[in-house]
């Protein structure tokens, strides 16, 4: 995979767009990598009597996929430096059909050898992240 | 008991060293849909000039919840549990976490507000490695909700 030249970049460039479809079994999987077994994340009974619409994707998963169309763009999950969010909606994930969250990367300034991308999370037409912003370092040509 | 004011500026001893194992980055890597392979195989990594394979931009979540764990606990800081909510989360790297790295994390609350009835509680782990070189701090804001 071929590094972006930073030289090269413009602030307002989509530098990747991309799905995830979200199952139970993603949040499982998470739970037992992360080590966060809150059963919000995997018992509806236990999100319905703390007044929850539905099992919750955990906030750390979501801000962990998301980053990833960047570290693919960069060549190098080495070259992510600095890594921001705030969690402003919750993903609801439903037993059957998952829930899909799209994510929109974008250049949003452009600073010595490194680029800020703000990254756009969507679920159910409504964003989930808040100020989402990852710092790459590229280095100058 | 609401969230104790005098928190703010407590430094906590380190947490026990967490030992990076390449198994965990690597089941990391899938849970996060990483697919990058200097994020699996060590002879990508190392090609890449990387000592390990390198883990994810948020793998330093699984150290720093050691650390919040031992605020969460803390007799006299008055956080309930399960009235808390991730409000925001950072992390700030000098070099990548990678596998076969030795970590300890020391967590220092930076500030306590509160908002009615509600309150932010800011809090940074900062993580070194076996030198005592810092790799990543991880800042987190708790929001403890109050009665209404």
């Amino acid at each position: 995979m071929s590094t972006p030249i930073f030289d090269e970049l413009t602030v307002g460039d989509v530098i990747a767009e991309r799905e995830f479809p979200l199952t139970r079994d993603s949040l499982v999987r998470y739970a037992g990598a992360s080590g966060d077994f809150n059963p919000i994340h995997y018992r509806d009974d236990v999100a319905a009597s703390v007044g929850l619409p539905g099992v919750l994707a955990h906030g750390m998963l979501t801000m962990g996929f998301a980053v990833q169309p960047v570290v693919d763009w960069a060549g190098d999950p080495a070259r992510v430096v600095d890594y921001a969010v705030k969690f402003t909606r919750p993903v609801v994930v439903h037993p059957q059909d998952g829930a899909l969250v799209t994510v929109v990367a974008k250049i949003g300034a452009l600073d010595e050898g490194v680029a800020r991308v703000d990254l756009t999370v969507s679920f159910d037409g409504k964003t989930v992240l808040g100020k989402a912003q990852v710092r790459v370092a590229l280095g100058r040509r | 008991m609401p969230v104790n004011p005098e928190l703010q500026g407590r430094v906590f001893p380190p947490a026990p060293p967490y030992l990076v194992g390449l198994e965990k980055v690597r089941e990391f890597s899938r849970a996060v849909f990483a697919s990058h392979p200097i994020n699996f195989e060590t002879d990508a990594a190392l090609a890449a000039g990387h000592a390990g394979v390198v883990a994810p931009p948020t793998f330093a979540v699984v150290v720093q919840e050691q650390t919040l764990a031992q605020l969460l606990s803390e007799p006299d800081a008055g956080i309930d549990f399960t009235r808390v909510v991730h409000g925001d989360q950072r992390f700030t790297y000098t070099r990548p976490i990678v596998a076969g790295d030795e970590l300890t994390a020391t967590l220092t609350v930076t500030s306590v507000k509160t908002l009615g009835p509600h309150a932010m509680v800011t809090a940074e782990s900062t993580m070194v490695d076996a030198t005592g070189a810092h790799v990543v701090t991880a800042t987190s804001t708790l929001v403890v909700r109050g009665d209404e």
